[in-house]
Formats: C-alpha cells, sequence, structure tokens
C-alpha cells in the first residue's frame, strides 16, 4: 500500500493515492474546495485561483498542487475565503453578469458560488464593459459579457485532430475566449451541447431551445454548490 | 411604541418588486400592525410628509430624476435598502450601458425593429422629460444603500423576513433558497 | 507568398514549438501574418486558426493587420513622459499626420504605443521599422519624417557610432549609447573570454564547479534572488532526455536596461556562462530568449555563435571535452512584459502565449519541453566565468554580509548621470543618489513598477537580498514630480497592459484599483477609499506569478510611503461619497438633444 498518501486539510486526515491533485483528494474525502475553472479530467492550469489554499504560509491552487504525504493543508479560513468571495465579486463586476435574463441562472457555478460564499452585493463598482455577442455559428451563441476566461471550453472540446474549437484573443484587462470560425461550422450537435455544458456560466449557449427547466428544480435552487461533496 | 415608517419607490424598474412585495399576501395585514408607509407608489403619496425609518429602492438609476428621486429617499430615510437587481447591479435596463446615448435613442425611437408608428421620426425632447445617465447606475454607486436584497424579483419570503429583522431587531436566518439573483 | 509561406513553416519542419520564429519570419518578408498565412499555419502545424491568433494577438510586435510603410513605436514609460515624450508624440503626429494607435491615411506612417523598450537613460526612445532612435526631440522628429519623406531608409538616418563602444559595430549600427558610470568586478575589462571554458572545465567535474558556484553564494539577479548553485545541483539531478540551460534576456520591468549592456559589451561573459551551467547541470541544449526592442542586437549576438562553434566553444566535444554537446539558439520575444517570468518564458520557447505555469513542478524538473531546464538571469551567468576565474572568496568578499558580489544598477529619472552603476551589494539608496548626481529627490522608484516606491526615509537603506532587494532598476522622482498623478498611474497602467490575463486577480483587480485612484485624484476620494486600496490589494497575492502578485505595488508602496500624499486628496468634511456627477452623467444625452435637465430640488 505504498500508493496510499495521507495529509491534512483543515486538520481533517485526507487518504488519497499518488497522484491525485489536492483538489481531487479533498473532494474524494468529503470536503468541498470551490472550484470554477478546474474540471474533472482535464489538465489544469489555476487560472480562477478559486481553489486557492495555503501549504507552508504560501498560496497555492489545489488543482494544481500534488497530493503529497505529510501536506498541511489550510483552506476554509476566514482569510482564504474572504479571497474566494473578492475573487467571486471580481468576476462579477468586470463582466456583464445579468442573472435574471441568463439561460444558465439556477445551474451557473459562478451564481452559485455567489450563493454559497453569500455576495449580496460586490464590494467593487461594476465596470459594465461593452462586450461582443457572437452568434455567427449555426449551433452556439458566444457571450463575452458572461465569459469568466476559465478556459473549459479550450481544454475539453477539440477536434479529433486534438485542434481546439475555443482559444484566447488579446491579453490582460480585454482578453476573450473566441471560437474557431472555420472549425466551429463543422461542430457536432453533441459536441455542441458538451460544450454548452462544460461552460460554468452562460458564456456558450446552445441554440434554439432554452430556459428547459423550470424555477425550483435547477441545479442550484435547493442546494449550495458542493454539498454533494461536504460531508 | 410608535410604528415604524416604511417608504418605497420604483426607479429604473418594472415594479415586479413591489408585486413581490404584495406577496407576502396575508402578511400584509402583520406588516400594517408594524409600520406605516408614508411616500410610495401603494399609497401614493408624493412627498415625504416625516422622517422615514426604512425606504425601499426598486430600480437603478437611468436618468436624472432617478438620481433626484434617490438623494431625496436617502435624505429622509434612516436606512435605505436596494431591492432587486436593477437596484443592485442596473438590471435589463443597464443592457444598454457601454453603448453611447444618441446610438440607444436612435435605435428606441427611430431605427428599432419595433419601431413603426414614428413615421415623423420624432425623438421625444420635451423639457420636462429627465436626461438619460450615460450609464444605468446601481443604487449604491449613487447614495450610500445600507441594505440588499436580491432577486429578480426578490422572493415574498426574504423581503419578508428581512422587514421584520429589520424593525423588531431580531436576528436573521434566511433558507438558501431564498437568495437568488433571477 | 503562398510558396514562401509553406517554406518558412518547412524549415522549422512543421513544428508548432517554433512558431514563434515562424511568425517572426512571416513578419519579415510579408510585414504582418494575414489570412493565408494563418490556414496554412492551421493546416501544417495541426493547430486551429484560432490557436494561431491566439498567439498572434499576445505579442505586441506581431499583427494580423497589415501595417504602414514606417511603423514607429514610441514607448510610454514613466521616463519617456518625464523627457518629453508628449512633446515627441505631438510632433510625430503632426508631422505624420496620424493619431496614436493609428496609421497615417497615405498608408506612410503608423504611430503605435509600446511598453518601456529599455532605453531609459536615453529617453524619449522609440523603435522605428526595427532601429531604435534615443534622445529624441521635436526638432529631431520633423527632420527625420522629412528625411523619411524624401525617400531615405530608416537605417541612414541612425547618428552612426553614436552610442560608442560595440554599438559602432557594422552588425549593430545603432545609436544607444552604453553610459557605463560605474565598473565594478562585472563590468571590468579584465576578461579574456573563454578562458574558463579551454583550461577550467576539461580539469573540473560539473560537480566542482557547481560547488564553487554555491560557495560563492551567487543568487539570481533578477530579483527574485534564488541561489544559483543551488538551482543548478536541482537541475543537475532532474532526470530527463535533454536538459536546457535558459538565458532569460527579456529585460522587459520598466527603468531596467543592463541586460542591454551586457549583451553589447559582455556578450561573451554571458555566452560562456551559459555554457559553463550547460557543462555543470549536463545540458545540450542552450537557449537565450531576447527581447523583442533588442532586436538591434540579434545579427551581432547570431555571427557571435557562429564564431564560437568555429572555435569548438560549441557544438561536439566542446574544449575537447567527451561528450560535451551544447549549443546556445537565440529565441527572438515578440514583446510582453511577463516573458520575463521564468515559466512564461518558457511557453513563450514553446512556441505559445507567455502565460506563466504554476508550480510544482518547477522548470528544474518540468521546463522547456518538459525538459529539467535552468533559467538564469543575463546578469547571473555573466558573473560566473569571473567567479571562476578568480574564486568564490574573491566574490564573497565583494558586497555585504547578506548579499555577496556586485549589483549593476540601472539609473534613470531626475538625475545628472543616469545610466549603469556597477555597485558593491550593500550600499545604500543614498550612495547611489550622490554616485548619479540627485538632487531635491523626493522618491525613487526600486526594482521597477514590481518593485516599491520609496522615499527619503528609507534612503539609509541598504541594497541587499535581505534589505533592499532589486533586479536593479531605479527611477527618481524630483521634487516637482506629481508622484501619484503621473507615477503611480503610468505604473498601473503599465500592469494593465502587460497581464497576460489568465488569473482572475491579476487580469481584473489593476483597474478597479486605478478607478478608485482615479476617484481620489478627481477630488472625489474620502479617507476610506485609501483603505479600501489596501484591501482590495490583497486578494493579488494569490495571484499565479510574480506579475500578478505584485500587480498593486506601485499604489500599496506608495500609499505605505507617501500616505501624505493621498490624505492631501482625500475629502476631509465627509466620511462617504460614491464619486457619482450628476452633470458629467448628463452630459452625453444633454449634447445629443441639446438641453439641459430640469431639477425639481425634491
Amino acid at each position: 500500500m505504498n500508493n496510499t498518501i495521507k495529509f491534512k486539510i483543515d486538520g481533517k486526515e485526507i487518504i488519497t493515492e499518488n497522484g491525485k491533485t489536492v483538489v481531487e483528494a479533498a473532494h474524494q474525502n468529503g470536503v468541498y474546495i470551490p472550484t470554477l475553472c478546474n474540471f474533472p479530467g482535464s489538465f489544469s492550469k489555476g487560472s480562477c485561483r478559486m481553489c486557492t489554499i495555503k501549504v507552508n504560509n504560501r498560496f497555492m491552487t489545489s488543482c494544481t498542487t500534488p497530493a503529497a504525504p505529510g501536506m498541511e493543508v489550510e483552506s476554509n479560513t476566514p482569510e482564504i475565503n474572504e479571497f474566494r468571495k473578492s475573487i467571486i465579486e471580481l468576476l462579477f463586476v468586470s463582466g456583464n453578469h445579468f442573472c435574471p435574463s441568463c439561460e444558465k441562472s439556477g445551474n451557473c457555478e459562478l451564481q452559485a458560488l455567489a450563493y454559497r460564499y453569500q455576495m449580496m452585493v460586490p464590494r467593487y463598482p461594476y465596470s459594465f464593459p461593452l462586450k461582443k455577442v457572437d452568434a455567427s455559428n449555426p449551433k452556439i451563441i458566444k457571450d463575452q459579457n458572461r465569459c469568466v476566461i476559465c478556459q473549459r471550453c479550450m481544454k475539453t472540446i477539440k477536434t479529433e485532430k486534438g485542434e481546439h474549437y475555443f482559444a484566447y484573443l488579446k491579453r490582460g484587462n480585454v482578453l476573450e475566449v473566441v471560437m474557431d470560425k472555420e472549425l466551429g461550422k463543422e461542430m457536432t450537435d453533441e459536441l455542441a451541447k458538451l460544450a454548452m455544458e462544460n461552460c460554468p456560466v452562460g458564456s456558450i449557449i446552445y441554440k434554439e431551445v432554452g430556459f428547459v427547466e423550470p424555477i425550483g428544480t435547477r441545479k442550484y435552487d435547493k442546494q449550495p454548490i458542493g454539498s454533494d461533496i461536504d460531508v | 411604541m410608535s410604528k415604524k415608517v416604511i417608504a418605497t419607490t420604483s426607479l429604473a424598474g418594472c415594479f415586479g418588486c413591489h408585486m413581490s412585495i404584495l406577496d407576502i399576501d396575508e402578511r400584509i395585514i402583520d406588516l400594517v400592525e408594524l409600520v406605516e408607509f408614508n411616500k410610495s407608489p401603494i399609497n401614493d403619496i408624493k412627498k415625504f410628509t416625516k422622517k422615514v425609518d426604512v425606504g425601499i429602492i426598486e430600480g437603478g438609476c437611468c436618468n436624472s430624476e432617478n438620481v433626484e428621486v434617490l438623494k431625496y429617499f436617502r435624505e429622509n430615510c434612516s436606512i435605505l435598502i436596494s431591492l432587486g437587481e436593477c437596484a443592485i447591479m442596473g438590471g435589463l435596463p443597464a443592457l444598454r450601458n457601454g453603448i453611447p446615448i444618441e446610438e440607444c435613442l436612435n435605435e428606441a425611437y427611430l431605427n428599432g425593429p419595433t419601431v413603426k408608428l414614428n413615421t415623423a421620426k420624432i425623438i421625444p425632447n420635451d423639457p420636462e422629460l429627465p436626461m438619460i445617465l450615460n450609464k444605468v447606475y446601481p443604487c449604491h454607486e449613487v447614495v450610500k444603500v445600507d441594505y440588499y436584497l436580491p432577486g429578480c424579483p426578490p422572493r415574498a419570503d426574504l423581503i419578508w423576513d428581512a422587514l421584520v429583522a429589520l424593525l423588531t431587531g431580531t436576528e436573521m436566518d434566511l433558507p438558501y433558497e431564498v437568495i437568488k439573483f433571477d | 507568398m503562398r510558396e514562401n509561406i509553406l517554406e518558412i513553416i518547412s524549415n522549422y519542419n512543421n513544428d508548432k514549438t517554433r512558431l514563434m520564429d515562424i511568425l517572426h519570419d512571416i513578419h519579415s518578408i510579408a510585414g504582418y501574418v494575414d489570412q493565408e498565412s494563418i490556414e496554412l499555419l492551421h493546416q501544417k502545424l495541426r493547430i486551429s486558426e484560432a490557436q494561431v491568433n491566439e498567439v498572434i494577438s499576445f505579442y505586441h510586435f506581431y499583427n494580423c493587420k497589415p501595417l504602414a510603410k514606417v511603423n514607429i513605436y514610441l514607448n510610454n514609460s514613466i521616463t519617456a513622459k518625464m523627457h518629453g515624450r508628449e512633446g515627441v508624440l505631438n510632433a510625430f503626429r503632426n508631422e505624420c499626420a496620424v493619431e496614436e494607435g493609428g496609421i497615417s491615411e497615405d498608408g506612410e506612417f503608423g504611430l503605435f504605443t509600446t511598453s518601456c523598450i529599455g532605453m531609459n537613460d536615453q529617453e524619449p526612445a522609440a523603435i522605428i521599422n526595427g532601429s531604435i532612435f534615443t534622445r529624441l526631440t521635436p526638432y529631431r522628429v520633423r527632420e527625420l519624417v522629412k528625411d523619411l519623406r524624401n525617400g531615405k531608409d530608416i537605417k541612414e538616418l541612425i547618428y552612426e557610432g553614436d552610442g560608442g563602444g560595440r554599438n559602432a559595430l557594422p552588425e549593430i549600427n545603432s545609436m544607444v549609447c552604453n553610459n557605463i558610470r560605474r565598473r565594478g568586478a562585472l563590468l571590468t575589462q579584465d576578461y579574456l573570454p573563454f578562458e574558463i571554458t579551454k583550461k577550467l572545465l576539461p580539469v573540473s567535474t560539473p560537480e566542482d564547479i557547481i560547488s564553487i558556484v554555491e560557495a560563492s553564494k551567487l543568487r539570481g539577479r533578477g530579483g527574485a534572488g534564488f541561489p544559483t548553485g543551488l538551482k543548478w545541483k536541482f537541475g543537475r539531478k532532474a532526470e530527463g532526455v535533454h536538459h536546457v540551460v535558459i538565458c532569460n534576456a527579456d529585460e522587459g520591468e520598466p527603468g531596467t536596461f543592463k541586460d542591454r549592456i551586457l549583451l553589447t559589451e559582455f556578450p561573451e561573459l554571458v555566452f560562456e556562462g551559459m555554457i559553463i551551467a550547460g557543462y555543470s547541470i549536463g545540458a545540450d541544449i542552450g537557449l537565450l530568449y531576447l527581447r523583442y526592442e533588442y532586436k538591434y542586437l540579434l545579427n551581432f549576438l547570431k555571427g557571435l555563435l557562429d564564431d564560437m562553434r568555429s572555435k569548438n566553444l560549441l557544438g561536439k566535444n566542446i574544449s575537447g571535452i567527451a561528450d560535451f554537446n551544447f549549443d546556445i539558439r537565440i529565441q527572438l520575444g515578440a514583446g510582453a512584459y511577463v516573458c520575463g517570468e521564468e515559466s512564461a518564458l518558457i511557453e513563450s520557447l514553446e512556441g505559445k502565449r507567455g502565460e506563466p505555469r504554476d508550480k510544482p513542478p518547477f522548470p528544474v524538473e518540468r521546463g522547456y519541453l518538459n525538459y529539467p531546464t535552468v533559467v538564469n538571469n543575463v546578469e547571473t551567468l555573466a558573473s560566473i566565468p569571473k567567479i571562476l576565474k578568480n574564486g568564490s572568496d574573491w566574490f564573497l568578499n565583494l558586497g555585504s554580509n547578506d548579499s555577496a558580489g556586485t549589483k549593476i544598477l540601472s539609473v534613470s529619472g531626475d538625475c545628472n548621470f543616469p545610466g549603469i552603476y556597477e555597485v558593491e551589494w550593500g550600499t545604500t539608496i543614498k550612495d547611489v543618489l550622490d554616485m548619479c548626481g540627485a538632487y531635491d529627490v523626493q522618491a525613487i522608484q526600486v526594482g521597477g513598477p514590481s518593485g516599491a516606491l520609496i522615499g527619503e526615509k528609507d534612503f539609509n537603506r541598504a541594497l541587499s537580498y535581505t534589505d533592499l532587494p532589486t533586479g536593479g532598476s531605479m527611477i527618481v522622482f524630483g521634487n516637482k514630480r506629481n508622484i501619484l498623478k503621473n507615477v503611480v498611474m503610468n505604473l498601473m497602467e503599465f500592469f494593465i497592459e502587460e497581464s497576460c490575463g489568465s488569473c482572475s486577480t491579476c487580469r481584473n483587480m489593476p483597474m478597479v484599483m486605478k478607478k478608485k485612484l482615479e476617484k481620489i485624484l478627481g477630488g472625489r476620494g474620502v479617507e476610506s477609499d485609501i483603505d479600501d486600496l489596501l484591501s482590495w490589494s490583497e486578494v493579488l497575492k494569490v495571484s499565479r506569478c510574480g506579475l500578478g502578485q505584485t500587480a498593486s505595488n506601485p499604489i500599496t508602496t506608495s500609499i505605505k510611503n507617501f500616505r501624505h500624499l493621498y490624505e492631501n486628496l482625500v475629502q476631509k468634511d465627509i466620511v462617504f461619497d460614491t464619486g457619482f456627477d450628476l452633470e458629467e452623467s448628463v452630459k452625453d444625452s444633454c449634447a445629443a438633444v441639446g438641453r439641459q435637465p430640469i431639477l425639481h430640488n425634491l
């Protein structure tokens, strides 16, 4: 059994296998660490910083940090939770997140995180940036207003050859995730639906069907995000 | 004990939040026991007649009149509550933010797909009309706001629980389901 | 053209990790990357067009639209602004009939803004069609544009040899000045090139070399200060089919220009440092990442490498040491400050956006193409041959107790003699000010925008890894400068421009803070706004890389050291102000409909 790793998160013993990241190990053991850009089974890049933890007085992202024996991880502390809430608020003010008119509302991970961290209003001023909506693709709408630049579509939606349907454009404050016009034309229905599903927010919307689930039955209507993990 | 005084208004809103206040159903009778209403569309009092304890604002600020009314509320209310998404973050009216005013006016009155009857191509410009702001502002970016009740509209239960807690000074224990942004 | 592009791509064996070079080559024949080239890259490199655009749009000096015949990149560093950038900009605008960021109607002139180009001791400076023009004035601009309109080539307009030293070599032919004001152990001309490679390496084991470097207590000179010997040890220990040495010459920290001098006057030291590092860690691949702004040095450096190859200083069995095979390739950057971060630099070397990686794994474990990789700063590597020549004790005797050796400072701003000063660690700020002739000093930006803005109370502090660490940039601000409006604002704009955008924190927070600072500068701030700036900045700590983690430093360090400047600006009689301005917010609609609002004084 030398493949087993034991370490601690907020004092609680975590048992996992070699090769797992801290967030995977935590979720295996019933400890919820909030994530946004992390997507099971795809290479993590730690871009949303939601899953920040503290190890040896250093901040790291739990989706990129491999679990190591004897590690002492701080996660659910006032300091770190405050950072997480700040990040949620930052994402709200730096895009245009009009929940009432968004199809993803109720199933949106950003919104669900805001509920979990009890954001009533962001502390930062809204920036109301002017962003584009690209509806040129026959199957998908890519709405930059709602994009949180998590890279999940970039990492998971690819052709058989491994080419990416979605990629970054520009950098810094005006960074966007855009769709490849040519590849997008040939996208299958399954892939288009998967793209919408994998998007944590309402930035990728599958065309022609919408608002199927009534309020009250959506994923985060009754239970906070992470309650399937928390024990 | 004298009754607490409440005032309400709808700025750039749809009155949906006010409808949700009415959605507290029979509890409205209890509410009347707790409070008296001053300036509000519910009783159509136009001007404040006394100092108000709690002012409830629906809608954000999209024009100069909204700003004036909001400031008027701030001056006359001890506590100000932003009720609903529009008051909190601009809401649907704020979808125009970032688009130049002239383009907005042209779209609304001249070029929009639903513009049919304006054959004289008139953009309304009566001196009494308030001026549109460069963008729709959340209320707390214009005056100080003390509390926020999100939702579109905020659930009646949320409004009720929050008001009772505020008026009676009791702790508020809100269930997860009632705080929603839609 | 199609054939040419295909040829370029096949020159690099359809290898997508060489995308940087492919794009540079396309630019050199076409001036920009057109849609057809993007399609070809998509087909040959097996990445989508969107992925190609992702790389092109990340770097400042790649374009997917045609530019003008003459393209002027005027840098907007704070020192450029202090030395008359505005006048120069206006002269370009008038003479070329072009607005900043645009191309003139006749297609002759393009005028663009770029971040610091490493010429702070000779500002205002610009890159015009790849050549550097320094010490620009409105008069000089008028002359330049007139000559260009008369059909002269840009190369003819350089004041040849004006820069002194090797700048006058035909391979460089630049008017850039060295301005070496003070020489220490590193910049003293007592060095016989490749003496160590020829004499010491053949009789030493890699472990011998590493132990000398370790004993010298040399630490990274780029700013982070990691012990070099230890890094090499890790690199040697890590397993991999190849090992890699990278020289980080992506000197982008505004106010820093020391690497430019080292690469102009002492490139042999740098290259020899790389060879020694290669020998020590068992590397066969050497890469020097040269920032695009120093492209004018590229041919010169390439020529040196060719010369070294012909002398068996690179290639197989170097200096006759069996199986010591090592070569150096120069990778030209394309304009991105964040690439100075070592893992971003590696991403860029692999033909991608320069986006930092999360650590672990560290580059010494998995770096360039996942091989164990040691990344060292130019100055660090240049120190190596001297340490091996003179011994670790010699080096330890230089500097202060906790920081061995010397540090090359790049001094600019309000001083009589801007330029390069090599000082021993332990030198105080006060001494540096006295060296460069700086009087009536209000503040100094130490270590570039990611460093700290310090005031008089800190002038007695010493430059060292424990007291006041620095990558070497010192920008001096005199008493007349408006620190918040001009300096802090400029540095914040720099971070906003140069963030890669990947982290939610660094992509968004600097802009939020800049707006708050604007509120204070506009007279609408209150005391709590100052505290908000401090507390809001905290979340940047969880950013992935040093750029993000320090992106609020211009504001936070200026609040710490110059809080009174903020206090002077905020309103004293009120505690709360949203900053909302009715008059301002109805300005557009008043203009649109031609009337003023009627206010009812409710």
